[in-house]
């Protein structure tokens, strides 16, 4: 039993944006209350036993950057290091990290116990306090009013959750849990936009019926990458995972049977993800297809369950058997748990401020799944925005908002904000415009020193990250300082071209075909030779962009103006007769808050930006006029 | 920030011509282009020369320092001889300069209202003037004069999007996702739109268009002297550029510089029925020909019967005046009655429509081309480098979207990944 009924922050929710957000606000030194349904499930892994990946990878990091926990829990918990893109080019590349899901949820739960001042709350919130327009806590079942500063609110999929497995229906927010109704209507008595979303998963295998010889293997990495900055070594054993592919047979058995699907019977209401399609969507879009590859990814290392990665699906158990012990190596497997398919209800991200406070219900913060998006990432790094911010805020000072131009976060809220969301919204590395800058390599140095500033980036990380950075520097400094002309250059075997032109070590990386190790010789002294290789290698990077990094510069002063210009709500777009009515009507329907968000529209041209501005001009000046 | 500059004058040929610069490295324009910076806010003559040292004209400079400029930033003024050549080589040269671009349209307003230069007044005539330049627009891409290239630009668009998802495919998914190599069928579309662009810019299209200006029709039934005027107006302007007989007997051309504005005048002499299938086709071409020129000039006589479709500001003149006509406007192409009247309403219209930014749009759109191949190329040339390189590819093909996006409008990130789930099934 606790005593304490008043906290700086109230989190409800305990998922991955929930221990995120709430660990933010205790880094930030200020007393938390994290209530959840279960002690037993914070920061469970309710969908596939990863983290990580193309895009996710670079959340993972910059939660990392400013100290969060699920690049260190992962890293503790993976049994499958790999780093993603790896032919592609540095910025593209994105670690992944296979997860035993029971030490992951151990790891967190000790994170959490350590962190002195949370206090882990079970119970089911029935209700928001609101006083005078201000969110001042919740109201929990048998516990009684819980009061805070702030409030986030992270329930992931347990707002109006339905299961389907096939055409049966529970209600439940996870498969064996029961979802949250009277804090669903509630929102909806608000009148806070709720919109339908849906997603699924695979059914989980019995890894002793697989047979394992039958199927090709993919394993990890030789040499990791970590998720963390300041992981060194791996902490359990690594595993391999399966590869295997449906079959004509697989595909006959699903066509059969679509009509007894819950996303194809016209079950389900809500939008489903068009990048992590069911097997049925699959077999039906995607017809000319023979085959679709199949990844089988043990859970844990003591753990028999198998997650087949590619197949999630929401037909019925029987059916699930029948096409599951169709495809090669599971033509005997036992099916743990059936896939299903989950609708929840999200509340519209644009009612939120980029701080992730709802605008008008002040002291009220969303992250997670309930903004709409999908994936352990994507909602972690919410949750540490909101917590962050909700701190901030109970501390009394100015809230952090994420540029797009500095981070994956900031693209990630910012769309959220601006555009609002349409089907579940996951991380593309397309998504980020300055993608060449936004690199996973140097998350730390976008973003640890904005952490230290505000009080959320521990002493040891900062110790850490102040070597790397000089480092980086000193190396900077040896690979700049002296330029070679083409003939000396010449001479010890590069080629260039003759244009009178003194190029320095660092510019000769750029050049596509000329490697560390050729330049590491041209410098004279052996001090660069004794660099570290993660410096030498970053040092690269950085080369390797450097001019296009440079092209961007005005690109980002661009935005950075255009997010200063705010569109008033009532701005009223018949005005501009310039502007044809595609773009008027597009305009009106995205009521962009800023211009930066305009600009952003499909087919809006500078010209009609223009005009627009000017408008806002004349509005504000007339008004000053008359006032 | 870029420093852009721009033609402020209105296009064509006139005593001055005045291209502005502005922004941090306007000085340095004066310092490459005129020999070096004149004491801010006097004028001074000088001459200016290419990056070559070519010499292109004398002119006047006047440096305006920040905070005591139009826009609020450096500026320079080039006042040139008003010369399309001068003004055009000028622009080339400038544009060869370290961090300067063409104005986009309306930019310099936009600067001088960001850095709060403009009082209510001032920022509604502007208003008046972006809309009614908006609308011009608008009206010139409905036109002859830019119909064809800004279908060529929708198509280029839809392309874009296409070859942009085909590489977010290969940067957003990791092979065991989509094991598919895409780099071998972006080259080829790439290539594609390259050689389009170039065609352009080699003057099949916008630069011909240039040169060329704008196309009036001169329209009417056989013998209401459609000739006898056509060839008044070549006999009489001075300035013809040349005269050049119709390829087919369909429509004689007959190009003229009126009040500085490139105009090609048509003579639809064949419009007549006709039972030659032959002769019929001809004539179906010449009447497409002169719906599809910026202006019309309808010759009458008497009743008015059109074959060719009346569009809004077309012109319609009582011809013969000399022989006596029943029309409050008429003109007569043998004694050259009301013809200035008729050339100077022809003008107006046309700078009217064109608006001041008209030539301007003209050699921004022909600047956004350039940059627009040299993005295109640096994209193939990664490409060719295999895989590794992708990101770098993408990144050019970014900046290559972004070089069009004042004539295709932007290209949105939702719009290129539907196109990939569209096309491709993700494994995972």
């Amino acid at each position: 039993m606790f005593h304490v009924k008043q906290f700086d922050v109230v989190v409800v929710g305990g998922g991955h944006a929930g221990v995120e957000a709430a660990h933010a606000a205790h880094r930030l030194g200020l007393s938390t209350a994290l209530i959840t349904k279960s002690k037993y499930d914070l920061g469970v892994m309710s969908c596939n036993p990863a983290i990580g990946g193309l895009g996710k990878g670079h959340l993972v990091r910059e939660i990392d950057a400013l100290d969060g926990l699920m690049a260190r829990v992962a890293d503790r918990s993976t049994i499958q290091h790999r780093l993603l893109n790896r032919s592609k080019g540095p910025a593209v590349r994105g670690p992944r990290a296979q997860i035993d899901r029971s030490v992951f949820r151990q790891e967190m739960a000790s994170e959490i116990a350590k962190a002195g001042n949370i206090s882990v709350i079970e119970g089911e919130v029935l209700d928001i306090i609101e006083e005078n327009g201000r969110i001042c806590g919740v109201n929990v079942a048998k516990l009684g009013d819980i009061r805070a500063t702030s409030t986030i609110i992270t329930t992931g999929t347990f707002l109006g959750g339905k299961i389907f497995v096939g055409r049966e229906v529970v209600f439940g927010g996870r498969m064996g849990q029961t979802s949250s109704k009277a804090l669903s209507d509630r929102f909806r008595g608000l009148g806070l936009g709720v919109g339908r979303l849906k997603t699924g998963t695979p059914p989980r295998l019995n890894s002793r019926t697989i047979n394992w010889d039958a199927l090709s293997r993919q394993e990890g990495d030789t040499h990791p990458e970590f998720l963390s900055f300041m992981t060194r070594k791996t902490s359990l054993p690594q595993i391999a995972c399966g590869v295997t592919a449906t079959n004509d047979l697989t595909h006959e058995i699903i066509r059969n049977n679509l009509h007894l699907s819950a996303m194809y019977g016209g079950d389900i209401e809500g939008v489903g993800p068009r990048y992590c399609p069911s097997i049925e969507d699959k077999v039906s879009r995607f017809a000319d297809k023979s085959e679709h590859q199949v990844f089988l990814e043990p859970e844990g290392l003591n753990d028999d369950t198998v997650y087949p990665n590619g197949i999630s699906t929401s037909l019925p158990v029987d059916i699930q058997e029948s096409y599951v012990r169709s495809i090669r190596g599971l033509e005997q497997v036992e099916i743990l748990q059936p896939g299903y398919a989950i609708e929840y209800d999200f509340l519209d991200p644009k009612s939120l401020e980029p701080t992730l406070e709802h605008s008008e219900l002040k002291g009220l913060y969303f992250a997670g799944q309930i903004n709409g998006t999908t994936g352990y990432e994507e909602a972690a790094a919410q949750g540490l925005v909101a917590g962050l911010n909700a701190g901030l805020a109970a501390k009394e000072l100015p809230g952090l908002s994420f540029d797009r131009s500095s981070s994956y976060i900031g693209v990630m809220i910012d769309d959220l904000v601006s555009r609002g969301v349409t089907e579940p919204y996951r991380m593309f590395t397309s998504r980020a415009e300055f993608r060449l800058k936004l690199r996973i390599d140097n998350a730390d140095q976008r973003l640890t020193e904005i952490g230290y500033s505000i009080g959320c980036v521990s002493e040891d990380r900062w110790a850490h990250y102040s070597t790397k950075k000089g480092r980086i520097a000193a190396g900077y400094h040896i690979l700049s300082r002296r330029g070679f002309t083409s003939h000396e250059l010449e001479r010890v075997g590069f080629s260039v071209k003759h244009d009178g032109q003194k190029r320095t070590p660092f510019e000769l990386l750029s050049l596509p075909g000329v490697d560390l190790a050729d330049v590491v010789k041209l410098v004279e002294s052996n001090e660069i030779a004794e660099f570290e290789p993660s410096i030498l290698e970053q040092l690269a990077i950085e080369a390797r962009y450097a001019h296009l990094l440079h092209r961007q510069e005005s690109e980002v002063e661009a935005l950075a103006k255009d997010q200063n210009l705010t569109i008033p709500l009532d701005f009223d777009y018949e005005r501009l007769s310039g502007l044809s009515n595609e773009v008027k009507s597009k305009l009106k329907a995205h009521e962009p808050k800023t211009i930066a968000h305009a600009a952003r529209l499909e087919g809006i041209t500078p010209a009609a930006l223009t005009r627009i501005v000017i408008e806002l001009r004349r509005v504000e000046l007339s008004r000053a006029h008359v006032g | 920030m870029d420093t852009i500059f721009a033609l402020s004058t209105p296009p064509g040929k006139a005593g001055v011509a005045i291209v502005r610069v502005s922004g941090p490295k306007a000085f340095d324009a004066a310092e490459k282009l005129a020999g070096g910076v004149p004491e801010p806010r006097y004028a001074s003559l000088k001459k200016i020369r290419s990056l070559s040292g070519a010499l292109i004209d004398e002119g006047l400079i006047i440096a305006f320092p920040k905070g005591m400029s139009f826009t609020g930033e450096n500026v320079v003024e080039f006042q040139v001889h008003g010369s399309n050549s001068v003004v055009t080589l000028l622009q080339a040269e400038l544009a060869k300069l370290d961090g300067f671009r063409h104005a986009r349209n309306g930019e310099f307003t936009r600067r001088a209202l960001e850095n709060g230069r403009l009082d209510l007044t001032q920022v509604e005539g502007l208003a008046d003037l972006i809309e009614a330049e908006t609308t011009a627009q608008h009206a010139q891409a409905m036109s002859s004069f830019l119909g064809r290239f800004s279908e060529k630009a929708e198509a280029w668009r839809a392309e874009f999007v296409q070859i942009s998802a085909l590489l977010a495919v290969m940067i957003d998914f990791s092979d065991e996702d989509v094991p598919s190599d895409v780099i071998p069928v972006v080259i080829p579309q790439l290539a594609n739109i390259r050689y389009e662009i170039s065609a352009e810019l080699d003057g099949v299209s916008v630069a011909e268009r240039i040169r060329d200006g704008f196309e009036v029709a001169i329209v009417g039934e056989p013998n209401v002297g459609k000739s006898t005027l056509l060839n008044y107006i070549a006999r009489r302007e001075a300035s013809i550029i040349s005269d050049i007989p119709g390829t087919t007997r369909d429509v004689i051309e007959v190009r003229v510089d009126l009040r500085g504005l490139p105009i090609t005048f048509l003579d639809t002499a064949g419009i007549r029925e006709s039972s030659d299938p032959i002769e019929a086709m001809g004539v179906s071409r010449a009447i497409a020909r002169a719906e599809r020129a910026d202006l019309r000039i309808f010759l009458v006589n008497g009743g008015e019967s059109f074959v060719v479709e009346r569009k809004p500001g077309d012109i319609v003149v009582g011809s013969k005046r000399d022989l006596g006509s029943d029309r409050a406007f008429a003109i007569s192409g043998l004694s050259g009655e009301g013809v200035d009247e008729l050339l100077s309403e022809i003008s107006d219209i046309l700078i009217d429509r064109v608006g001041l930014g008209g030539l301007a749009t003209r050699t921004r759109h022909y600047n956004a081309l350039k940059s627009c191949r040299d993005a295109i190329d640096e994209a193939l040339r990664y490409l060719e480098l295999g895989e590794s390189s992708v990101d770098l590819a993408a990144e050019e093909v970014r900046s290559a979207v972004y070089a069009l996006e004042e004539l295709l409008g932007r290209v949105d990130v939702e719009e290129m990944l539907g196109k990939i789930f569209s096309s491709f099934c993700i494994g995972k």
